[in-house]
């Protein structure tokens, strides 16, 4: 092969590579721009605070977004604190045997579990055997469990980011293994946490089969009293306005669909410039 | 005696770690376990290979009939067309983002892919059906837009995160040193990608790609919204199909608790759950090569 055709080819190789890298990137913009440019003259005071009326057609989505919110909140109410001490026990206390093996292996099957298995399993577990029924408890319960695998590795990334050193100094001073673990390696593994958190509320606000069986109402327009009610949640209610409802006017859809994909990007948005600040930070 | 308080502190929250730590083992066998004890009773009435190469699913005719094939064809179908897409652009962008892109562009890149990744799969499948079910439809000239081919393109997009995030991490944890030497021995940029760092990459690149298609086939929304639902075995992609994971989504809000419909739609749950336990654990394998070569 003579040099013009090698660098030919260079330059053809570069040119396909990128093309494509604009394959994926550019669906990612076009997609964003249209919800924005459609779903913005949907969005008003009203259609934020409002109860849903006429079967969906008007009014607002309010009870959808609180139900998401009250989700959320339950399920990283069960998942952060079981996800940092699986954490701690995985990066301070395991030794690498069989063991850490077998729960390293089952947190990365989680991770791969699909999520209307989860659903699957939430019914089965929650709704039916300790019969919450189907409520709030129940779905924030299962989206829990969906997100553990994510809180658990960012939890185990930012405690292994620290140094040993830390551990060992304070180890030396008298302290005990949990008295250094509590002041010497969590305050400086809290930025990676909530990072990972933050993800965790994001993908749980953004799922809906999970919360198909366990949760999400059709249609309810009040607002739930306990956490034995069911709820309607934004990503149900954007599947059922734009699947199950004929007649739902397309700026609503497109509507739901922008604050749906708001909240889910603020936080993600969130959680980048939380990691980036540490990472500034970080003096080690 | 103070320290003797403190002692046992010790000893209990190191008994909570522990418990705590183990939980991810509970749940992934109650997973099972509860899949099996709602699921199995289906097979009072038909046979596991019935179930799973029978070509009718008519769960509400009378009697009903469970049979899996079609369903699994659709997930094949959509899976396979989804790979066909997904692998070649996924690997050249990581190759892209990973050795060729300034590293400006890197981290826009990145963050570009994240977004992605952070997109609800329902905002996906709706966006789906209202731009690219009618654009297939025209150009194919179909009576719906809402097909394999659509699910195919939905995935293909939904599988990309995966993949190119993890095989850009495959590529980037390739020593320096290899692609130094390639390029002292006078090959070019693009020979030393092709042929030295891709091939040092490959475990990565290839538990990339599992894992991206452990999330094709468990992917449930989007995949509902944009393959037309229908339950047949497809001879075509212009035809619709419905896969495993959207035929329970769909149904279970029909089925009475405790009865044959409702088992079989968690005996469906019990093949998605075993197929991606596999997938799983075989890229995880794959990942740990990885890192010991590293």
């Amino acid at each position: 092969m003579n040099l013009k055709n090698v660098k030919t080819q260079e330059k053809i190789a570069s040119a396909l590579l990128f093309g494509c890298t604009v394959l994926v990137v550019l669906p990612v913009v076009i997609i964003l721009a249209i919800i924005l440019y459609k779903g913005i003259a949907a969005i008003n005071w009203e259609f934020l605070t409002a109860m849903p009326k006429k079967g969906m057609t008007q009014g607002g989505i309010f009870p959808a977004i609180l139900g998401t919110l009250y989700l959320v909140a339950g399920a990283v109410l069960f998942a952060l604190p079981l996800g940092v001490l699986t954490a701690i026990y995985l990066v301070e206390y395991a030794k690498n045997n069989y063991l850490s093996r077998i729960i390293k292996l089952a947190i990365v099957n989680l991770a791969g579990v699909p999520s209307v298995v989860y659903g699957l399993f939430g019914l089965g577990i929650f709704v039916i055997f300790f019969q919450f029924g189907v409520s709030i408890l129940a779905g924030a319960l299962t989206l829990g469990i969906m997100i553990l695998p994510v809180i658990i590795t960012a939890s185990r990334e930012a405690l292994e980011s620290v140094p040993q050193s830390f551990r060992i100094v304070s180890l030396s001073l008298g302290a005990s293994k949990w008295q250094t673990i509590r002041h010497s390696v969590l305050p400086h593994a809290l930025p990676g946490i909530l990072t990972g958190t933050i993800l965790g509320i994001g993908r749980a606000a953004g799922e809906t089969a999970p919360i198909l069986f366990t949760v999400a109402a059709f249609y309810l327009p009040h607002l739930p009293t306990s956490i034995f009610d069911q709820v309607m949640a934004l990503p149900y209610h954007l599947y059922v306005i734009s699947t199950q409802v004929p007649g739902i006017p397309e700026s609503t859809r497109y509507g739901t669909a922008l604050v749906l994909l708001s909240l889910v990007l603020m936080l993600n948005l969130f959680a980048i410039i939380v990691r980036s600040k540490f990472r500034k930070k970080k003096k080690w | 005696m103070k320290v003797q308080k403190r002692k046992i502190k010790e000893y209990l929250i190191e008994k909570t770690i522990f418990l705590s730590g183990i939980t991810s083992i509970v749940i992934v066998v109650l997973i099972f376990i509860f899949l099996l004890k709602e699921g199995l009773t289906v097979f009072s009435s038909i046979s596991p290979a019935q179930f799973l190469t029978g070509k009718n699913w008519y769960p509400i005719s009378n009697p009903p009939q469970y049979g899996i094939l079609p369903l699994i064809m659709g997930s094949v179908a959509v899976t396979l067309g989804a790979a066909i897409l997904s692998i070649p652009v996924g690997i050249g962008s990581a190759l892209y983002i990973a050795e060729i892109a300034p590293k400006k562009t890197r981290e826009i890149l990145k963050a570009g892919i994240e977004l992605l990744a952070a997109i609800p799969s329902v905002v996906i499948g709706f966006i789906g059906m209202m731009t690219l079910g009618p654009l297939i439809k025209n150009i194919f000239h179909l009576s719906t837009g809402l097909t394999a081919l659509s699910g195919s393109i939905t995935l293909a997009f939904m599988a990309m995160p995966t993949i190119v995030s993890i095989a850009e991490d495959a590529i980037t944890a390739v020593p320096k040193q290899y692609r130094e030497a390639a390029l002292s021995m006078g090959a070019t940029r693009w020979q030393t990608t092709r042929r030295i760092v891709s091939h040092a990459a490959r475990p990565g690149i290839i538990a990339a790609l599992m894992l991206g298609i452990g999330r094709v086939i468990g992917e449930t929304m989007a995949v509902m919204m944009v393959t037309g639902n229908a339950a047949l075995i497809p001879h075509t992609i212009l035809q619709p199909v419905r896969t495993l994971t959207a035929t329970i989504a769909a149904e279970m809000g029909e089925t009475v608790q405790g009865g044959s419909h409702y088992a079989a739609l968690f005996a469906i749950g019990i093949v998605l759950f075993v197929i991606t336990f596999a997938i799983n654990g075989i890229a995880d394998i794959y990942l740990h090569k990885n890192r010991h070569k590293a």
